[in-house]
């Protein structure tokens, strides 16, 4: 018995890109292009293929994880992590290569898929439990340790529609979390429920990696990767760029973040465009209004400033403010309004973010980006800019340097004896 | 690990799946297995959509009764009274109920079996797992409705002073045959709605064509020779047939019907669970 949990041999997979409209194409549609393709045969006169647009998610991906180990996938939207995962998980084919898993595998894609509002919170257990991958038995034995950990004891023959979306989030999880797969695929589901529970779900996913099982681990929080994993392998495009220790495979994540930031924006292929007539993020730049840009000061007033590549009706933008682990500290949103605001018509193409006093800490942090306009997302981009927060003074006070926790500064005050 | 059931993990040898394009035969015959390994989550599925069937409804589990004998009603007064169809001499209440009782958990069945993967996308572009146990959890959900109706189709034969044949016992078998065309049928249009939405509007539409096409209003005896014995490419004919034959135990046994309408339906449910199989692995990727 060898010790590889997983293999991955050249593995590939192609998506091909929808009609625009989801994907599916109605019947007419397909019969028709059929009808040509023949008439086309039968006159000897080959038609050209139907141009498809196709995406290669992954591309020829060969990596190897042993047994018991705890991996990161890192990577931008769209380099392939997910689908990684689908195809481990077995819920899609790969295009070509393959890949081979050694062990029960128990994926968790995303909490609560398969709760059926009408059935109770104990049916749902069972339901879930078995579509999850869980003998009946096994679910019967770990039913009240389930129950206890999602703190629902009280509903749980209320149906699962009558659940407020934070209780039905904690069962969804804790079925999951009891789980005991020999290899456990997760994604992106520690955002969920509030902050005690996500603390509470941390310690457990820290739990079944200290017992030696494998897991594989897909997050945007780089800080939870980080405390989870071990190892880390960054995709990009569909290939793994990066396989290292997890701080390493990190910091080449982020330096790969900088580089894009400091290209043209324009450029970068990563965004969540919607493609049609969008007005695009062409650049965007904080600066110490007078100063340099890109160094500014804690505690000093900043301007943000996105360019954007076209003027369209009823624009809004939404930036928030990540810390160097990837942890979001701060949300600017536009759409939520406040009588200082203006809609200017002699701005011209970019929107301004003024802010009369940083509040952050020394450090370094980057900026993501949602542009939005006709009710509808134009753009976005995550690390549109990093910027460098110089040490500064709050409220008259200095702020705390080197070794101090947290990314905030707050104006505060003191009573002290004496 | 204690999943005692499991016998890969019983030798504590890690099973080893490999991932790849399905290719050939051998992939198909695998996947049986895959099955039996995930029985545990085709009972879940079976239990849920009976038990979501009837949940929040007034009338509850009498609707399994209701249609059959509201449709027996209706056609008592057109097609027995008003046009005067022939029903061979039994009562025509009886005579069409004895065959709506099947047609409706067919026709049920295939309604909500062609839309069951689309409802349920969520569920399989997330996790894996036999996607053949959606549309067939509908059918079993459709089985207990059958099994209320066909208690009340005997207490109403009883009732009329009938004495249903011995020809009850096939009665499991019939079924069986309903099943694998209904299963069959479903399964297929399940995985074409997958892709066209069209099926959605396409299959009420064919299930009321399938209903004329199908001996329950009138009798068989309509049809001359060979046209009788060719209907039972129908699976339906053959089922409604012996459904007529068994509870009300009038005439001679169809076994000419029963047995084309057995062969159709198994070959229809060969025909959709491969076709199903072979468009399963793209369900995630366009669902």
């Amino acid at each position: 018995m060898s010790d590889v949990a997983i293999e991955t041999n050249r593995l590939a997979k192609r998506y091909t890109l929808g009609t625009g409209r989801r994907g599916y194409d109605t019947l007419r549609e397909s019969l028709v292009a059929t009808a040509r393709r023949s008439l086309g045969r039968l006159t000897r006169r080959p038609t050209p293929p139907l141009p498809e647009e196709t995406l290669w998610a992954l591309r020829e991906l060969t990596i190897e994880i042993g047994h018991g180990e705890v991996v990161g996938l890192i990577g931008h939207n769209g380099a392939g992590k997910s689908t990684l995962l689908k195809i481990l998980s077995r819920i899609t084919e790969p295009t070509s290569g393959w890949a081979e898993v050694h062990g029960r595998v128990g994926s968790l894609l995303e909490v609560g898929t398969g709760f059926h509002p009408e059935l109770t919170g104990r049916e749902n257990v069972f339901l879930n439990g078995a579509i999850l991958g869980m003998r009946r038995a096994e679910i019967r034995r770990r039913f009240d340790e389930i129950v206890a950990f999602a703190d629902i004891e009280r509903f749980l023959d209320t149906p699962v529609k009558r659940y407020s979306s934070g209780m039905s989030v904690r069962l969804a999880f804790a079925v999951a979390a009891h789980l005991e797969p020999e290899i456990l695929l997760v994604d992106e589901v520690l955002a969920v429920g509030d902050a005690a529970f996500q603390r509470k779900s941390l310690g457990k996913m820290g739990e079944v990696a200290r017992e030696g099982r494998t897991v594989v681990f897909v997050s945007h929080n780089l800080a939870v990767i980080q405390a989870l994993c071990t190892r880390g392998i960054l995709l990009e495009g569909g290939r793994a760029v990066a396989d290292a220790p997890v701080e390493e495979a990190i910091d080449c994540y982020l330096r790969g973040l900088e580089r894009a930031a400091s290209a043209d924006l324009l450029a970068r292929t990563d965004r969540d465009s919607r493609g049609w007539e969008a007005s695009l993020i062409r650049g965007l730049e904080v600066r110490n209004p007078g100063g340099a840009a890109d160094v500014v000061v804690g505690g000093r007033p900043v301007r943000i400033a996105v360019a954007v590549t076209e003027v369209v009706p009823m624009m809004e933008c939404r930036l928030t403010i990540v810390n160097s682990l990837g942890q979001p500290i701060a949300t600017l949103d536009s759409e939520v309004s406040a009588p200082a605001d203006v809609r200017d018509g002699e701005l011209g193409p970019r929107i301004e973010c003024d802010l009369e006093a940083l509040p952050l800490l020394p450090g370094r942090y980057r900026i993501d980006v949602l542009l939005k306009g006709r009710r509808q997302i134009q753009d976005g981009l995550q690390a549109a800019a990093f910027f460098d927060v110089e040490p500064g003074v709050i409220d008259e006070r200095p702020m705390p340097t080197a070794g101090s926790d947290g990314d905030i500064a707050l104006a505060h005050r003191w009573r002290l004896p004496g | 690990m204690s999943a005692r059931g499991d016998s890969a993990q019983a030798v504590g040898r890690p099973e080893a799946v490999r991932l790849q394009p399905t290719r050939g035969l051998f992939g198909r015959m695998a996947s049986a297995r895959e099955l039996w390994r995930y029985r545990d989550l085709a009972l879940q599925i079976a239990a849920r959509d009976v038990t979501v069937k009837y949940r929040q409804t007034a009338l509850g589990v009498a609707w399994a009764i209701l249609q059959p004998l509201g449709f027996m009603l209706v056609f008592s007064l057109f097609f027995g009274n008003l046009a005067g169809i022939s029903s061979n001499g039994i009562p025509y209440p009886l005579f069409s109920l004895a065959a709506l009782v099947p047609w409706t958990f067919f026709a049920g069945s295939l309604l909500l079996a062609s839309d069951s993967l689309v409802t349920n996308a969520a569920l399989v572009s997330k996790i894996y797992f036999p996607r053949i146990f959606i549309p067939a959890g509908v059918v079993v959900a459709g089985l207990v409705d059958l099994g209320i109706s066909t208690a009340i189709l005997f207490a109403v034969v009883l009732g009329w002073g009938l004495t249903p044949s011995p020809g009850v016992l096939l009665l499991p078998a019939l079924v069986a045959v309903a099943c694998a065309a209904v299963l069959g049928v479903g399964a297929a249009l399940a995985a074409v709605n997958v892709r066209y939405r069209d099926v959605r509007y396409v299959v009420p539409f064919a299930v009321q064509l399938w209903l004329f096409a199908t001996p329950v209003a009138y009798p068989i005896t309509l049809l001359d020779e060979p046209w009788r014995t060719l209907s039972a490419v129908n699976p339906m004919v053959g089922v409604v047939e012996g459904f007529r034959w068994a509870v009300l135990g009038e005439t001679a046994a169809p076994w000419d019907l029963i047995g084309i309408s057995t062969a159709s339906a198994a070959l229809l449910a060969v025909a959709g669970l491969v076709y199903f199989h072979r468009a399963e692995r793209d369900f995630a990727d366009i669902v």
